[in-house]
């Protein structure tokens, strides 16, 4: 599967959810599908896009919040899977992306290409709900019915390492921090 | 355990009275109070971390909810969090409340502690954060308050350092 059809698949949900995402592939491609406020792209700080996403899970329970994570960013930062399931926020889906490959600095395999299993990772970390959705019809079903679950869901995606051929977002980064906070606001205020 | 009660409640109290409504913790000796203290507030989120980086994700993810929060950790723990201070925090304009127990300075008994020691005010000089040493607990609520405001105002980290002074009674 490629993610760019993955993100396609579970895009017209991500409308309505807090959404924050991990630097390069994933970040481009989902702007590319139509940047929305709702969206943070996290450019830097490899591994604490889930943290972000807990926080912000812990600290909006009417929302839904989604993390779109990638393979060597929950490498880096393992101890948030066990994090989050202590918590388990049920307004907080975390996804992902796992293209067995460090992509975005050239391709460099990462450590699941070589047997780690993050879904299992997940699960023995004490995450519930999670589920391996590996074609765009699964993690389609998979997404949806994590949104609507209201418990704490990983959802890990097998995809290509390709990704598109620039890493420039289309967006600046305090011109996307600043735009998401406001919007986050006005929803609380709500 | 001579970890003082009555100056970790005098800290704790400033913390709300500026608002902070999450707490992220990675326990140590001298936080023990305040991360009980936290944990029995039943309007204070406390997320227990594995490791403290995660507690500026914590922290960002609070902001953007239009929550104030802080960080408890040892010097250690800023140690371990520089990248995500540095690459989040800092690059995002992220305000965090940072109060951190200052082991291996002065008075420091256990051997394991004293590099840390040595190297955390030149850290926080060299990442170019704004700190103060808090050891008088008559000026505690005032130097926390003090510290929200300008991270709020500057948007970026301030730190806090717990000393001996004010959390050990021998």
């Amino acid at each position: 599967m490629l993610r760019e059809d993955a993100l396609r698949a579970i895009y017209p949900k991500l409308k309505n959810h807090v959404v924050v995402t991990i630097m390069g592939a994933v970040a481009v491609e989902l702007h590319n599908l139509g940047h929305r406020p709702n969206f943070f792209y996290l450019e830097h700080g490899m591994g604490l896009a889930s943290s972000i996403g807990l926080g912000l899970a812990l600290c909006l329970p009417k929302h839904q919040v989604t993390v779109l994570d990638g393979d060597a960013s929950v490498l880096m930062n393992l101890g948030t899977l066990s994090t989050m399931a202590r918590y388990r926020p049920p307004n907080l889906v975390h996804v992902i992306f796992d293209n067995e490959s460090l992509l975005s600095v050239g391709g460099f395999p990462s450590a699941t290409g070589t047997g780690t299993d993050l879904a299992g990772v997940a699960e023995m970390a004490g995450v519930e709900h999670v589920a391996k959705a590996d074609t765009v019809v699964a993690l389609k079903e998979a997404f949806a019915a994590a949104s609507d679950r209201q418990a704490l869901s990983v959802i890990r995606s097998k995809v290509e390492a390709v990704g598109p051929p620039s890493f420039a977002l289309g967006i600046g980064l305090l011109e996307n921090r600043f735009q998401f906070a406001a919007h986050l606001k006005g929803l609380s205020s709500e | 355990m001579p970890v003082s009660v009555a100056n970790s409640q005098i800290i704790y109290d400033g913390l709300k009275s500026v608002d902070v409504r999450v707490v992220s913790a990675l326990p140590e000796t001298w936080l023990v109070h305040l991360v009980r203290m936290a944990d029995d507030d039943p309007d204070t989120i406390l997320v227990r971390l594995n490791k403290e980086e995660e507690g500026v994700g914590i922290s960002v993810g609070a902001h953007f909810a239009g929550q104030k929060s802080a960080m408890l950790m040892q010097n250690h723990g800023l140690l371990t969090s520089v990248n995500g201070i540095v690459s989040v925090a800092q690059l995002y304009r992220i305000p965090l409340l940072m109060l951190i127990s200052y082991r291996g300075e002065m008075g420091e008994r256990d051997p394991w502690q004293t590099e840390g020691g040595r190297v955390t005010e030149p850290l926080l000089q060299s990442l170019g954060i704004t700190y103060r040493k808090l050891s008088d607990p008559a000026v505690v609520a005032k130097d926390i308050e003090q510290a929200q405001t300008l991270a709020e105002s500057s948007l970026r980290p301030v730190a806090l350092l717990l000393t001996r002074d004010l959390m050990w009674e021998e």
